[in-house]
């Protein structure tokens, strides 16, 4: 599918929305808002990973998760461990009555790090956890229901308990986990202090990049054959089934992927944020990551990441001057967006910016169409001027 | 069953003892058949009478309580659905069940027998051997001119064509069609006959169907199903004229 050079792909309409939105996050945001409003905007960012993997899982495949908090609770909770420990040195830890061990350990008279904890001194083991950890208990899950054929509404409400299992679990060991009041204090990464602004500014940079990373990865595997597979899934499992597929197989592949993307998205929030808590995973958490990937439009992994942001900056908009209005306001958006506009911002940008584009640049799709018609089926990715930003497809024009 | 089980090697398909029952009610009851290789084989039945569910018995939709089902020497009884599609079993519905977000060319694609795995299906390329296929098939379903187009938009024959299409490039030994000409106009009718014809000269192909005329035109034999059981089996004339056929489902 990488037939056609990087460059003609920069100058395709996908190219240049790419494009839009590296220079927005790369060079107009950086440009316009201080090191603290930067450092809020790279935390909703953390979200478009969520929201990315839930178009994937939700939006192509139809696997809805209302869970997708545990798993960016897991990456956020793996990256605080290591942090927690670096800064938890003996010298620092002093006045404890057992030093070397984070301090709510100390509170909770627990004398011994936990046997869990001590691969998380290593810094290589913590990256592959943040990505591992996610994926292996998205994998244990996916195996246990899809392999059952559980799906629809009850795997949603299962991902759901999962979630408030597992709040209740880090809330109840807090000797372990740190409570309610979750892994807090963290200062340094590898020595590298990341509450200064640069360490911000750069941590910044850092989560953009990781964020177009994920991107790549989500539209290659959209693209490829897999990809499609997803989408037949969504509407005809069966005949799916009976073109020689195992169904299972794959919505625990993109099961896990949603979880690896939400596991980075959660490692890069702890960074960014400076702690993690429970309060970030739980249902309610849960349920907003949905409601960013439904508004930017859950077919569009571009639009998710619009809907992560927007959301997030209304919401802190909102609840700055109505704290109490705040999930109000959010449930009707949701509704609003079912009703209304199920394809979110990604489908309302089709119907009403890109004619409008299309004017602007005089494309002339007739003629593009023509000239595609008479040669065989060519690969779907080369056909750049087909591309919708709805749907990410680059199905041919229909009608 | 297990003694009877070596001298079925000369048959593609060995259905024995073959019994699903749902909550006491025995949808196929003790229903044995054998197909040869290149066989068309047409069920007929009254509604009810368990013909639909044997096709789902032998793709693996719904599990069996007793009976064999040997495919060419294997047992399918006990295989998933996908192992039993990659042994050479293919599958029609009766209402048509295309990908309709597709395009017609991908809902081939998706079809082709490569990159059936994760890791294949990422890893699929679409490379001349595949477009060659998927447009040999299309011209065999008559859907050349719409390979571009969605599958959603194709009327309701092409959307059975389509899918007869999609069984073929895979490139089944065995071809099960439930109720192909369901639905069709007449002109489509006749156009799925010739079809038919063309698929039928290198598969096996065991089709549920109704229309008399049509079962007469394609059927080498035919299995008259009723309650779950064989009623009666044999060349169309033989069925037409047995007296217990015309009792229960041709009438008088």
């Amino acid at each position: 599918m990488k037939t056609s050079s990087p460059m003609k792909w920069f100058a395709s309409r996908e190219g240049l929305y790419y494009l839009g939105l590296a220079a927005l996050l790369l060079i107009i945001l950086p440009m316009f808002l201080d090191s603290f409003r930067l450092n809020m905007v790279g935390k909703y960012l953390t979200y478009a990973f969520v929201a990315v993997g839930l178009v994937m899982c939700w939006g192509k495949a139809g696997i809805l998760s209302l869970g997708q908090g545990i798993f960016f609770g897991l990456g956020g909770y793996c990256m605080a461990m290591f942090l927690k420990l670096e800064a938890s040195t003996p010298e620092a830890t002093a006045i404890q009555s057992t030093p070397g061990i984070p301090d709510f350990m100390d509170w909770n008279q627990i004398t011994e790090l936990p046997w869990f904890w001590e691969p998380f001194h290593s810094f290589a083991f913590t990256l592959f956890a943040v990505i591992g950890v996610p994926m292996l208990l998205a994998f244990i899950i996916g195996l246990a229901m899809f392999t059952r054929r559980v799906g629809g509404v009850y795997f949603a409400i299962i991902t759901q308990a999962i979630a408030a299992i597992l709040t209740i679990l880090i809330i109840g060991q807090q000797g372990f986990t740190g409570g309610v009041n979750g892994i807090t204090d963290l200062q340094t990464l590898k020595g590298w202090d990341i509450r200064s602004d640069e360490a911000r500014t750069t941590l910044y940079f850092i989560c953009v990049g990781m964020l177009f990373l994920v991107l790549f990865v989500a539209r290659f595997v959209q693209n490829s054959k897999l990809g499609r597979i997803l989408v037949a899934m969504n509407a005809q499992e069966m005949r799916v089934r009976f073109s020689g597929y195992d169904v299972a197989a794959f919505k625990i592949f993109v099961f896990c992927l949603a979880a690896a993307f939400a596991g980075i998205g959660g490692a890069m929030f702890t960074l960014l944020v400076g702690f993690m808590s429970p309060s970030f995973i739980g249902i309610v958490a849960s349920i907003e990551m949905v409601i960013f990937c439904a508004l930017g439009g859950r077919l569009s992994i571009l639009g998710a990441v619009y809907g992560a942001l927007l959301v997030n900056v209304a919401k802190s908009g909102f609840s700055e001057s109505f704290p109490e209005l705040w999930p109000f306001a959010m449930g009707a958006l949701f509704i609003g967006v079912v009703l209304a506009f199920p394809n979110g911002m990604a489908g309302l940008y089709k119907s009403y910016v890109m004619p409008l584009e299309d004017k602007i640049f005089k494309r002339n799709k007739g003629e593009a169409n023509a000239a595609a018609k008479p040669a065989a089926p060519m690969p779907t990715a080369e056909k750049g001027d087909d591309y919708d930003p709805m749907t990410d497809h680059y199905s041919p024009e229909k009608s | 069953m297990s003694a009877a089980n070596s001298k079925n090697k000369d048959f593609l398909l060995a259905v024995e003892g073959l019994t699903v029952s749902f909550d006491g009610f025995k949808a196929v009851d003790d229903l044995s058949f054998y197909l040869d290789p290149k066989e068309i084989r047409v069920i007929i039945g009254p509604n009810g009478a368990g013909k639909t569910t044997v096709l789902d018995l032998i793709c693996g939709k719904t599990r069996a309580s007793s009976g064999s089902i040997k495919f060419a020497g294997k047992e399918l009884t006990k295989l998933k659905e996908h192992q039993i599609v990659h042994s050479g079993v293919g599958r029609k519905f009766q209402t048509p069940s295309v990908f309709e977000d597709l395009t017609v060319f991908e809902n081939l694609e998706v079809s082709y027998p490569k990159g059936h795995s994760v890791m294949g299906a990422l890893a699929f390329k679409r490379d001349a051997e595949v477009v060659a296929a998927v447009e040999e098939v299309a011209k065999t379903i008559f859907l050349t001119d719409a390979l571009n187009e969605s599958a959603a938009s194709l009327s309701h024959g092409q959307k059975q064509w389509l899918e007869i299409g999609m069984l073929l490039i895979q490139k089944p030994a065995l071809l099960m069609l439930d109720e192909p000409v369901a639905g069709m106009s007449v002109a489509e009718r006749k156009k799925t006959a010739e079809l038919l014809r063309v698929i039928t000269k290198d598969h096996t192909v065991l089709v549920i169907e109704h229309d008399m005329q049509f079962v007469g035109d394609i059927a080498d034999r035919v299995t008259v199903m009723h309650q779950g059981k064989v009623l009666s089996e044999g060349s169309i004339e033989h069925v037409k004229s047995d007296p217990k056929v015309i009792e229960v489902y041709l009438g008088h």
